[in-house]
């Protein structure tokens, strides 16, 4: 059981029971599951900033500065950093804070890395769940950031509020190739190192593309903000654009439609978690490996063990 | 729960030196740890808040300044003023037998030296999480 000790611990904020409430969460046992069930009711009054872009576009600096500007108009930020487990080794090297070090040590103010682990490069489950931690002990925003490759900027779109597409200069030349998913999830777009050279065709690229989209009047049209994060320069219009896409979302009521979209996929998904953990016990692992060998001489094909596989898991719960 | 090894690896005090903490940081993630590293110049202060927030089994601290007898003691007063005892300090770095004797005796954990290979360590911390399981 959870303590109403640790719960209390968690709601005034106190680093060491929020640290450990995310390595439980993390963990993803039976008292995690407790713990969100109780936490989940005073949740919701964060605002969640997602912040994604390519390697080395300069995310974990930007979530430096617009914590610090948050923090001068006395607001707490939780931040998550999110760095992808090696699928090899199972490890991983989480280096967000180095970039971090000035705002690591401010009360109002806490970085959790965390590492994909299972999930393929993406935004785990996981992360919500430690995103709902940070929430329920009150910080007022909670930034996601994590590099935007394969799957994890869309779940990255499905965890945040508003999300943020980080590029510079050198991006140009691959916008008109960049994969889809990444211009889609865009609220926004910082191009950062704009002092750089080609960043006004970059921004030219990007506002093409933009613009050949389908939209109405009524749509939200991403803008894009040009920033120097390492000099702090662009850093208060980035924080004026999420206030202008909050009020956008609230005024035409989708932020509510939204977070609702992001809990039908999150319950989704712990369902069919569920079901995989009761599908893949001893006997149909035993009886998948058994059928291995009787596959490859082609005697039984994939589909015919998948669906013994499946019969035997409904009659299961059928006897249940 | 899952017992996935977490260290902090971090460079205390003016030292620039980071090669040997970056070796070191590699090769535990190659062994399956989740390793955070914070850089360079952090402060016993950083090095412990940051400890906390990321829930560490362990903090590595690299010094080749010769600051060791300042910055091991301060980081350990402030565990113990933080009440976080339970994770392990540990370090390396160019320091001289009669500080590692003195070292130890505060209760700071194993400090390798130059020529240690990287299995010892992650063999060492491995081994001391094992016997020392988070709750």
């Amino acid at each position: 059981m959870i303590s109403n000790n640790f719960i209390e611990k968690i709601f005034r904020q106190e680093k060491k029971s929020v640290s450990r409430a995310i390595t439980l969460v993390e963990s993803g046992d039976e008292k995690a599951t407790n713990l969100l069930k109780e936490l989940h009711k005073r949740t919701g009054n964060a605002y969640r900033i997602g912040i994604t872009g390519p390697p080395g576009a300069g995310k974990s600096t930007l979530t430096n500065q617009l914590t610090k500007y948050y923090r001068k108009q006395n607001k707490t930020v939780g931040i998550i950093a999110i760095d992808p487990t090696s699928p090899f080794t199972g490890g991983a090297l989480l280096g967000d804070r180095v970039r971090m070090s000035e705002i690591g040590t401010d009360p109002g103010v806490f970085i959790r890395s965390m590492a994909t682990r299972g999930n393929l490069g993406g935004l785990s489950k996981k992360t919500i769940d430690a995103a709902d931690v940070l929430d329920a002990a009150g910080y007022e925003y909670i930034i996601f950031e994590t590099v935007g490759v394969g799957q994890s900027e869309l779940d990255i779109a499905n965890a945040a509020d508003s999300t943020i597409v980080v590029l510079v200069p050198e991006s140009g030349d691959s916008i008109q190739a960049m994969k889809a998913g990444l211009m889609e999830i865009a609220d926004f777009f910082v191009l950062n190192k704009s002092d750089r050279p080609g960043s006004e065709n970059a921004v030219t690229a990007l506002r093409t593309i933009l613009m050949l989209r389908d939209h109405t009047e009524k749509d939200w049209l991403p803008n894009i903000i040009k920033a120097v994060a390492s000099e702090n320069t662009g850093i208060s219009d980035i924080a004026d654009e999420i206030v202008r896409h909050k009020s956008f979302l609230e005024n035409n009521e989708l932020l509510l439609s939204k977070r609702e979209e992001h809990f039908r996929i999150r319950i989704k998904e712990i369902v069919e978690t569920l079901i995989r953990n009761h599908l893949w016990r001893d006997k149909r692992v035993s009886i998948l490996e058994e059928k291995l060998s009787i596959v490859v001489n082609r005697a039984e094909s994939p589909y015919e063990v998948a669906e013994h596989l499946f019969s035997d898991f409904q009659d299961q719960i059928v006897k249940q | 729960m899952d017992q996935k090894i977490r260290v902090l690896v971090a460079k205390a005090g003016l030292d620039g030196h980071d090669r040997g903490a970056k070796v070191v940081a590699a090769a535990l993630r190659d062994a399956g740890m989740e390793v955070i590293y914070t850089g360079l110049r952090q402060t016993p202060e950083m090095i412990v808040e940051a400890a906390i927030q990321e829930d560490v089994h362990a903090i590595g601290i690299s010094i080749l300044s010769g600051a060791h007898m300042t910055i091991f003691p301060k980081i350990l007063q402030l565990m113990r003023e933080k009440e976080v005892e339970d994770i392990l300090l540990f370090g390396g770095g160019i320091i001289p037998e009669s500080d590692l004797v003195k070292l130890k005796e505060m209760g700071i954990g194993m400090l390798f030296t130059p020529g240690t290979s990287t299995q010892d360590i992650i063999k060492y911390l491995t081994e001391w999480v094992e016997k020392h399981p988070k709750n």
